[in-house]
């Protein structure tokens, strides 16, 4: 019984570095969110060198591992001058590379509504912009719900790399107190059953949030 | 000002290679009611697309209320915030109350004050008998109560002509009925209309003019119930005995 309460006892700091790793995850997220947004239209609707350029980034991000984007940006970018933080540094390394996987949801989303809701607010004279902002996005960020919440788990546990660049979130917390305990076993998995059971209300407030945001009407079908 | 609020020549269209318009030459007055009929594919939702660009003309000269849509220059957004279309499937927008699918374009597209969109609004909606629905969402609605609501979003922006694709065959036959009797309201009222539509009703009680479309090119034109009573040719014959039969069996 002395490891369940050896485990009680580090929950408090681990709390702590858990708190860091919320606030990275939840600014990350929105950011990538705000890119995503102006991504996927870009992608669709933008003139053929913005929208390569949108592609172009989309596939880069995706294409080469967090981990090496996030030392680029912190240990890279100083040669050009530009000095981040660590703290900085992780959630802009995490922003940036969230924002082309939630282009790509945002974009698979955006096909998914009927091109006549388009043509719709074309027919009232709105601009492609307008039509995008007040028809189509509005309806394309419902379908992505699910895959942007999944999103948002995955980035909480992707989270955890910032450990390498010495922010002291939940997984550098841990390691803290690995140092000076020599419970790996422990703590490691106080650690992950911590993740664990964010990661698990995350993907609880999907069905909330799908239920608060569903179109009134819907659930008789769509035309 | 001319008399036209429409004029349409040599119009032709299509999709990739297919070929749905042959030279199209048409002209609505102002205050007039045409009506469009033709067998599916004859290019009757094409045409109508086509007016406001939504589909791009491959030939011809469009005018709408003295301004040439077919230019190079010619500003769509203006063009078509000018014009109503009401859509077969009424495409309402399914995420806003009945109220904001009225006052959204008013307010981004006319930028009219958010209050006086919604005086504007309600008081179409009041005229149509669609108050009590303004703050429901279009999926609670009948489709009927839908399609009626889509000739409303499009009569709020003072269409100098208003254009309906079809506006009641998506429909049951009872609710048919309630979109129907809205269309002889507005067209009471002497709006300009274009409408295709195989309602023969509608276009014997209603319109001034009936164009026949097939292939891609008028076949008939003239007075709805003398072409429906007598039609000239034998195509037309054909054509209004097949309509005839389908609304009878429905």
């Amino acid at each position: 019984m002395e490891w369940a309460f050896f485990i009680i006892s580090i929950i408090p700091d681990l709390i702590k570095g858990l708190l860091t790793t919320l606030e990275i995850s939840v600014t990350s997220f929105i950011m990538g969110l705000a890119l995503a947004v102006m991504l996927a239209p870009a992608r669709i609707f933008a003139p053929r060198p913005i929208s390569l350029i949108a592609r172009g980034y989309i596939e880069l991000l995706r294409g080469t591992p967090l981990l090496v984007q996030l030392l680029l940006i912190y240990f890279g970018l100083p040669s050009v001058g530009i000095k981040l933080d660590a703290y900085t540094a992780c959630i802009l390394a995490i922003g940036l590379n969230s924002a082309a996987y939630q282009a790509e949801i945002l974009r698979g989303a955006m096909k998914s509504i009927p091109e006549t809701q388009f043509l719709a607010a074309e027919s009232l004279g709105m601009s492609t912009a307008q039509a995008y902002r007040y028809v189509v996005l509005p309806q394309a960020l419902r379908v992505a719900i699910p895959a942007l919440v999944n999103e948002f788990v995955t980035l909480i546990k992707e989270s955890s790399l910032a450990s390498v660049i010495g922010v002291v979130e939940l997984t550098r917390r841990g390691e803290y107190l690995v140092a000076y305990t020599f419970r790996a076993l422990e703590v490691y998995v106080a650690v992950a059953l911590i993740y664990f059971v964010v990661c698990a209300l995350a993907s609880q407030a999907t069905r909330i949030l799908e239920k608060k945001l569903m179109i009134p009407g819907y659930e008789r079908g769509v035309t | 000002m001319t008399p036209r609020v429409l004029v349409v020549e040599g119009l032709k269209a299509g999709y990739g290679d297919r070929v749905v318009l042959r030279g199209v030459s048409l002209s609505v007055k102002r205050g007039e009611k045409v009506v469009i009929m033709g067998p599916s594919g004859s290019g009757k939702s094409t045409l109508l697309k086509c007016i406001v660009r939504l589909v791009e003309p491959w030939a011809g000269r469009i005018v709408l209320d003295g301004e040439e849509v077919t230019s190079n220059s010619a500003d769509l957004r203006r063009i078509r915030a000018k014009t109503g279309f009401v859509f077969q499937q009424y495409n309402l927008f399914p995420h806003m109350t009945v109220l904001r699918n009225l006052t959204l374009p008013l307010e981004v597209v006319k930028k009219l004050p958010k209050k006086e969109a919604e005086r504007k609004a309600l008081k179409l909606l009041r005229m149509l008998g669609l108050e009590e629905f303004a703050h429901k969402y279009p999926l609670q609605l009948s489709g009927g109560q839908q399609q009626r609501v889509a000739i409303a979003r499009a009569l709020a922006m003072d269409p100098v002509l208003l254009l309906l694709d079809e506006p009641t065959s998506a429909l049951d036959p009872e609710l048919r009925y309630e979109v129907l009797e809205t269309l002889f309201e507005i067209a009471r009222q002497g709006r300009s209309m274009l409408i295709v539509t195989h309602e023969l009703d509608f276009a014997e009680a209603a319109a001034d003019r009936l164009i026949l479309l097939d292939n891609g090119v008028v076949i008939e034109e003239g007075d709805p119930w003398e072409m429906i009573h007598n039609p000239r040719t034998e195509r037309t014959k054909r054509f209004l005995v097949k309509i005839m039969r389908k609304s009878i069996s429905a």
